[in-house]
């Protein structure tokens, strides 16, 4: 059993768990994930780190209450325990001196992307963040983003296209002038498709971080298989990171909603139109 | 002396119609009189041959001499004094290719089924209050770290403790038994049987420390450097298999591992009192023809499907299944579609597979595994409708131990370097068996490997280097 060391609510809906694992925190690294399972009868989801702490032990895990699993998640308090908890699983994140890096975090990203954003910046790079929420009191955990990054830019609402907002600082710092050498997006689906249209004519590597369904996490079952340049990979062992260019989008959207019909219906801030078509 | 059935005791089975429709157990085992009837049947060789035929060699004649006596207690411990999990291969072992196809008594009649024996003698000890008292010798103070709990890793984690050796085992999953809890499905291996035959193991003082994939959360190295004297990586073929044609990401279709996994070790048959889900159309085509696939048909038409279908390349002399298998599920009314090969897949919408498109094909000269190759005959092409797919073209092993172990060495096929004998790798103070080494097989060859590979490791911790 893992206990739940502290538990905050970020925003409506939006859950930080902070779970005792020595096992996991020691082995962490920035864009890994974990598997876990809230009771005997529970099922196994995919969850990334949002961030660890090796000498207490524990991860952080951050997850919106939109499905059946991260519902009966939610509902636990701090002292109690979930059944099963493991990793770190995937290929940690790419860390390089790469010049300038833009970071996009939407939804549980402004979370998960702290310890990217943090690296990324260790090792030299200039790390511009770009946060962006439907509604500004979906905007939470900005002042750790913010220490992560060497700038923050914030912004929330939507313009006639969903993301618009999103998109419109993303273009301005590409179109500022300054040469920008890589993009990472971390949030839903749409949004990382949005992000990797937004930057493919400016030839701009172009980094998502993949949450497809999963069964076991280890390359066992194949649930997770995304086409990446013409080419089948499985998520939990080649990625969970990949190129935004490369990835068949329309195929994960489908394959991420394999099971919407046996769930309730997914809250609002998950939709887009791209996942709206389905 | 009375004179020699040539037929065996035919065991009892649950009605085709009814069980199409549960998970409960298909076949029922043996009860005392039906047993004794069967034990009867062994001629007691001097010189028996069927031991020769079982890769963990049991003394089969001489268990099942106290078994005719009415001496279940010695019957339980002569079988398990070489097998550790003898209700698992009573029950999933090839026997008519091993053991009883080695029986004397077969060469007028039918061999003795030892099989079901086994089972009963196993079955016996689970169900009754006696417990086969192990003597375990002095503790060597040698600590061994076995890397998954499927049959290989409990098999060589039970013959190390039964040596005095400490044995930790590690498993990626939540539950213990690999392959036994998240393949075999509930009515040919129920999980009760399962964590009945771990449990004994367990209570030998083997660890079995859950959630923890060998190689991401601890490497190897780590392993050996914090205080194991050996390591056996024990860890399957875990890695499904596709089929590589167009179409095949679509919803609806899902490798074996995924649709048994989610049926059996998620328990997606009592969804929603468990949580996973599991999409299940009504006409559902299984690809492949060995046990896997045969699981997968059966787990499909027990989870409603009104039309499920085997899909096969060569026919039906060539399928690797075992013959019960196949006639378990053409009883509760499998289509086998034989000569068959799916080319692509075609969807409607929401990405949902609609049909498959499948080629007809003829039989060649055998090919290097010496079976006849597959043709395929031009212009037969015909579109399959269906509604799900499960692949059971089989599974290589898991990359990430390989990846993340300096020193080990892999085939082209993906598995490890081992010495077929004793199970040693090419890395120092590391063994390793079953399907990790020879690709997908058989849960009984895994536990032979693993027997044989805890003999190495004995006299090396042994001998005290």
């Amino acid at each position: 059993m893992y206990p739940i060391a502290a538990r905050e609510e970020l925003a409506p809906n939006i859950f930080l768990f902070r779970i005792e694992a020595p096992q996991v925190a020691r082995k962490a690294q920035p864009g890994q994930f974990i598997m876990l399972r809230v009771d005997e009868m529970g099922e196994r989801i995919p969850l990334t780190i949002a961030d660890f702490d090796r000498e207490r032990g524990t991860v952080d895990i951050v997850f919106a209450a939109v499905g059946r699993t991260t519902r009966k998640l939610a509902e636990l308090q701090k002292g109690d325990s979930i059944a099963n908890f493991v990793g770190p699983l995937g290929l940690p994140a790419e860390i390089g001196r790469f010049g300038t890096v833009v970071c996009v975090a939407v939804g549980y990203g402004m979370a998960t992307m702290v310890p990217i954003a943090r690296a990324l910046k260790e090792a030299g790079n200039r790390v511009i963040g770009i946060a962006w929420a439907r509604q500004g009191e979906y905007l939470f955990g900005l002042d750790r983003l913010r220490a992560a990054c060497s700038e923050l830019i914030v912004s929330a609402g939507n313009g006639a296209d969903h993301s618009s907002f999103v998109i419109q600082p993303l273009r301005q710092v590409l179109q500022g002038g300054q040469p920008i050498h890589r993009v990472v997006v971390i949030g839903p689906a749409c949004v990382m498709r949005y992000v990797s249209l937004t930057t493919k004519p400016y030839s701009i590597k172009t980094v998502v971080s993949l949450n497809p369904i999963m069964v076991d996490g280890t390359g066992m079952c194949g649930a997770c298989r995304v086409a990446v340049g013409g080419v089948t990979k499985f998520a939990c062992v080649d990625g969970p990171a990949f190129d935004g260019h490369l990835v068949e989008w329309d195929l994960l959207l489908a394959r991420r909603c394999t099971y919407t019909g046996n769930e309730d219906q997914l809250s609002t801030f998950w939709q887009c139109e791209h996942c709206a078509q389905w | 002396m009375a004179k020699l059935n040539l037929n065996r005791v035919d065991m009892p089975i649950q009605d085709p119609k009814a069980r199409g429709r549960n998970f409960s157990e298909v076949t029922l085992g043996y009860n005392p009189e039906l047993s004794l009837e069967e034990a009867l049947r062994c001629i007691q060789c001097p010189k028996p041959l069927c031991t020769q035929g079982c890769p963990v060699g049991i003394d089969i004649r001489d268990f099942i001499k106290p078994l005719r006596e009415g001496n279940m207690e010695e019957a339980v411990r002569v079988l398990k004094s070489k097998n550790n999990l003898p209700a698992i291969c009573g029950r999933v072992c090839p026997q008519e290719s091993q053991c009883e196809a080695k029986c004397v008594v077969g060469k007028r009649g039918a061999p003795v089924a030892i099989g079901r024996l086994e089972r009963f003698v196993a079955d016996w000890e689970i169900n009754s209050a006696y417990k086969a008292h192990v003597e375990l010798p002095k503790p060597t103070g040698k600590r061994v770290a076995v890397i998954g709990s499927g049959p290989a890793g409990l098999t060589c984690g039970a013959d190390l403790a039964w040596r005095g050796h400490q044995v930790t085992i590690y498993e990626a999953l939540h539950v213990a038994g690999g392959v036994l809890v998240y393949g075999i499905p509930e009515f040919r291996l129920p999980k009760r049987i399962v964590q009945a035959e771990i449990d004994n193991i367990a209570a030998l003082g083997v660890e079995i420390v859950l959630d923890t994939v060998v190689g991401r959360s601890v490497t190897i190295d780590e392993l050996l450097a914090d205080g194991y004297h050996a390591v056996f990586l024990g860890t399957g073929a875990g890695l499904p298999m596709f089929l590589n044609v167009p179409g095949e990401n679509l919803n609806g279709i899902y490798s074996a591992n995924e649709f048994l996994t989610r049926a059996n070790l998620m328990k997606a048959y009592d969804f929603p009192r468990y949580d996973t889900p599991l999409k299940m159309g009504k006409r559902v085509a299984v690809v492949g023809g060995g046990n896997v696939a045969m699981d997968a048909a059966r787990v499909a038409l027990r989870l409603g499907a009104e039309q499920v279908y085997i899909v096969y390349r060569r026919s039906e002399v060539e399928l690797p299944a075992r013959h019960e298998e196949v006639e378990h599920a053409k009883e509760e009314g499998i289509i086998f579609h034989v000569l068959t090969n799916p080319v692509g897949f075609v969807g409607g919408g929401r990405g949902l597979v609609t049909g498959m498109e499948c080629i007809r094909m003829k039989l060649g000269e055998p090919d290097a595994s010496g079976r006849r190759r597959p043709i395929p005959m031009p212009g037969s092409e015909f579109l399959l409708p269906v509604d799900t797919v499960v692949v059971a073209l089989g599974t290589t092993p898991n990359p990430i131990i390989a990846a993340t172990t300096p020193g080990l060495q892999t085939t082209p096929h993906g598995t490890l370097v081992a010495d077929e004998e004793t199970g040693k790798t090419t890395k120092d103070r590391v063994w390793a068996g079953g399907d990790i080494v020879t690709g997908a097989a058989t849960v009984i060859s895994a536990m032979g490997a693993g027997k044989r590979a805890a003999a190495s490791m004995d006299a090396f911790l042994k001998g005290g280097a």
